[in-house]
């Protein structure tokens, strides 16, 4: 007769599940940004131009320097991951505090962004933005749609770090049962990866 | 019977810090070649190639992907051909209109 299969054997495949499920999610996720990206890319083509001038307009520095922190986060993040699993509880959680502080300095470096622009009437369907070119409206249309969400993205995962960092702490999450901080993780570092496309198309590219 | 689960490996402390070094180094480069005007005409390329390999980075290190099963490896380059061929499509489109 076959052996029955153990409960820690079954845990490990429903853990395997779940972590297809979110690669699943995260590539529903691509071709959600993905259709932005589109958009971009062929109005880009057809007004570059005004995407020249309008991107001309974005500061690279503080650009850089958040494209940096959001690095940083992510790295803290893969620390978090790779040190519960070794049983080392405490330094997880300050890791993961430590990538919720840089994910908030993100938001706050985008919120004075935003909030420049906006200072300098620079906002969709604004009196000044509508005197310029065709291009550059749909320039800053599409800077705030995509900034905005990835920025809710980067809100959700800030929440969703909040939680898997109580969940540690309580030893609700532990290197037997990482699966939800691993997923976390998962998200965390996708969020990233879309802001290094961000970063180029918005700031760089002129 | 459920196969028993190949663990990925736990990542080392030191490979995440030598990604993350590469990721800042991509970034700095990524600035100059545009601040620089280095490689004009070819400024969209650069920054896209350079913007895909710190996501290939992020993607094989960070996220894994590098040590995760076949299926999951072969299920993400499906999802990217998938959007490179609706980005592709579009612009044989928009290109010879």
């Amino acid at each position: 007769m076959p052996q029955p299969v153990g409960a820690e054997s079954e845990a490990r495949t429903g853990a395997a599940g779940a972590k297809l499920g979110m690669w699943l999610f995260l590539f529903t996720e691509l071709l959600f940004f993905g259709g932005m990206f589109l958009l971009y890319a062929v109005y880009r083509s057809r007004y570059a131009a005004g995407f020249h001038a309008a991107a001309a307009e974005e500061n690279t520095v503080v650009g850089a320097c958040n494209t940096a922190l959001l690095l940083t986060s992510s790295l803290a993040m893969a620390l978090a991951v790779a040190a519960l699993r070794r049983g080392r509880t405490r330094f997880s959680i300050l890791a993961q505090a430590a990538t919720i502080l840089m994910g908030i300095g993100f938001l706050a470096v985008k919120y004075t962004e935003w909030m420049a622009k906006i200072g300098h009437g620079l906002y969709p369907d604004s009196p000044v933005l509508l005197q310029r070119s065709h291009g550059e409206v749909l320039f800053f249309g599409l800077y705030y749609v995509m900034t905005g969400i990835h920025g809710l993205h980067v809100l959700i995962g800030i929440s969703l770090i909040a939680v898997t960092l109580a969940l540690t702490a309580r030893g609700a999450i532990t290197a037997e049962r990482a699966t939800l901080l691993e997923n976390t993780g998962l998200f965390w570092h996708f969020v990233d990866v879309v802001w290094i496309y961000l970063f180029p198309l918005f700031y760089l590219v002129t | 019977m459920p196969q028993p689960e190949r663990e990925v490996p736990i990542p080392r402390t030191r490979t995440l810090l030598l990604v993350w070094a590469a990721l800042l180094a991509l970034t700095a480069v990524t600035v100059a070649v545009a601040r620089g005007r280095l490689l004009a005409g070819y400024s969209v390329l650069a920054a896209l190639g350079i913007a895909s390999l710190k996501a290939g980075l992020v993607l094989a290190f960070f996220m894994q992907l590098k040590y995760e099963s076949r299926l999951l490896q072969w299920l993400a380059l499906l999802a990217t051909v998938t959007l490179l061929t609706i980005l592709a499509g579009t612009f044989t489109d928009v290109w010879y209109r």
